[in-house]
């Protein structure tokens, strides 16, 4: 079997073709269906448990505290400790919910978070769509995802949690527009919507710099766009626990209440990814021009690496927000989003435009 | 896959009429249009699967969500319609069905033995702003004209509240 930690593609292919001499052909797709999904499965775990660690340490540095440390070496093994507690849960269906939207709220949450997550490259050959719509698709999706947090807001019959999920879903509304806007000012750049071929056209660059000034508005843009649209601070107000003891997740507890905060955390990621593909290259190494020393030395590190590297460095600028600023009112933030980012949104693509057109960049 | 589909779409969509509460209704039409959009990406025809997603799905049911969390509580229930309605809505749809049938079997299709060509964005894209006999440029600018119509009337029916408002506020 021929396997490189640089390029998965002829990984892939010859898992595929083991498979396909020994199986029939519906066997190897349900097979390979079935590794793809518990891959996914495992990875969201497991991504999502480090995310809360490191969300804790992270806050932990900023209020100048150890964070957690007793269970494992650094209290590394603490949140799957938490997560065995969340799992024992006694699972609380309380009384006047309406129980088919409030079961089912959860789930479409973490279906999207799913799907979303099927798309993104993670190295070379480690993708799972390639749709021709891309960013489209991922947009479309997540789009969806508001329906989960409206639902648990609704069917809780509290009205905490009703609250929560109207704040919820205008912010998560309002600021889509902010999150679509910049990703079309970077599609013009890239000309394509294909995850893959905008990846691959920054080879000799990433968009953040191949772009310069319009590039970076949008990188900025996005970011702030991204942190709203995940309800995390300064933008948590949907479930701020001052307020509104938790928001559209009051009334979930146990598995249910896991669900919403692992997906919470994967939008994260989500959102990091999207920044990563779409400004930094996704996984490709940091190059300057082509065919330079750099550029070579650069190529040691692979791609796996490269894409996680810079995931995580978003990661902690998020966090980073979170504990720093304090807590945006209701008309603050819609005020930031539709008085502020949208027109610099739409003068941003103006610009973009006209650098395309007249070839201003690299 | 297909009949998967269409068995979704036909269960939800009797669920859609006949729930009576409100908010499980506009959860059912949810999962109708998922069902259309998963049936054009069987199709291949993502672009048109992702439109289907974002205003349907995501713009269209979120809004009707959105309207109903603002006005209704948990516990309501529509109404049920009375016989007589019932009769004439059933009358109503059964000519509907009957037409739409009659429609599609009297119209002869050729099955075609070209390939199926899966439209990508390009030509989407391409078709949408030119001017040529295909294109779709004059449509396009129309639609843009409607919805500033829209946007613009929408903005002047909210702003007059808040005249009168800050006008009360003055006397």
């Amino acid at each position: 079997m021929a396997f490189s930690i640089y390029d998965f593609s002829d990984f892939a292919q010859s898992v595929h073709e083991s498979l396909s001499s020994s199986l029939p052909p519906v066997w190897t797709t349900v097979i390979e269906w079935t590794i793809i999904g518990i891959l996914y499965i495992l990875f969201v775990a497991l991504f999502g448990l480090f995310l809360v660690y490191a969300e804790r340490k992270v806050c932990a540095a900023i209020q100048q505290r150890v964070g957690p440390n007793r269970v494992g070496p650094y209290g590394f093994i603490q949140t799957i400790a938490d997560f065995i507690k969340l799992l024992m849960k006694e699972i609380i269906n309380p009384k006047g919910v309406d129980h088919v939207l409030y079961n089912l709220a959860p789930y479409i949450v973490i279906a999207t978070v799913f799907i979303i997550i099927s798309v993104f490259p993670f190295a070379p050959g480690l993708q799972s769509f390639d749709f021709d719509i891309g960013i489209f698709f991922v947009t479309a999706v997540s789009s969806v995802g508001v329906i989960g947090i409206l639902l648990a807001g609704w069917s809780s019959n509290n009205k905490y949690s009703l609250i929560g999920g109207i704040r919820s879903g205008a912010q998560i509304i309002s600021y889509e527009l902010s999150v679509g806007l910049s990703l079309i000012t970077m599609v013009i750049l890239a000309g394509t919507m294909q995850i893959s071929g905008i990846v691959n056209a920054q080879a000799d660059g990433w968009f953040l710099f191949k772009g310069h000034i319009p590039a970076f508005i949008a990188f900025v843009v996005f970011i702030i766009a991204g942190t709203a649209e995940t309800n995390r601070g300064p933008f948590d107000l949907p479930e701020g626990e001052s307020e509104l003891t938790g928001g559209f997740h009051t009334e979930y507890s146990g598995i249910k209440f896991a669900f919403f905060f692992l997906a919470e955390y994967m939008n994260l990621f989500i959102v990091a990814a999207m920044v990563t593909v779409v400004f930094l290259g996704g996984w490709q190494p940091l190059h300057f021009g082509t065919g330079n020393g750099f550029n070579a030395a650069m190529d040691l590190l692979p791609p796996l690496v490269w894409f996680f590297l810079k995931v995580c460095t978003i990661i902690l600028l998020i966090m980073w927000f979170k504990w720093t600023f304090p807590r945006l009112r209701v008309d603050q933030i819609l005020t930031l989003e539709w008085k502020y980012l949208l027109p610099i949104n739409l003068f941003n693509i103006i610009l973009m435009t006209v650098i395309v057109l007249l070839g201003w960049h690299w | 896959m297909f009949f998967f589909l269409a068995l979704m779409i036909l269960v939800f969509s009797v669920l859609t009429v006949t729930s009576r509460k409100i908010l499980r209704a506009a959860v059912y039409l949810l999962f109708v249009l998922i069902s259309t959009a998963g049936i054009y990406f069987l199709l291949e025809y993502t672009f048109l699967a992702a439109v289907q997603l974002t205003v349907y799905a995501g713009g269209i049911v979120v809004l009707i969500i959105f309207s109903i969390l603002l006005t209704s509580h948990i516990s309501e229930r529509t109404v049920v319609a009375g016989w007589k309605q019932g009769i004439l809505s059933a009358l109503a749809t059964g000519a509907g069905a009957l037409f739409t049938l009659l429609t599609i079997y009297r119209f002869t299709f050729t099955p075609a033995s070209a390939p199926a060509n899966p439209s990508t964005v390009t030509d989407v894209g391409t078709a949408l702003v030119s001017t040529t006999r295909d294109g779709f440029a004059l449509p396009f600018e129309v639609v843009s004209v409607l919805l500033l119509a829209a946007m613009i009337g929408a903005i002047i029916v909210a702003r007059r509240e808040n005249d009168n408002k800050t006008e009360n506020k003055q006397n």
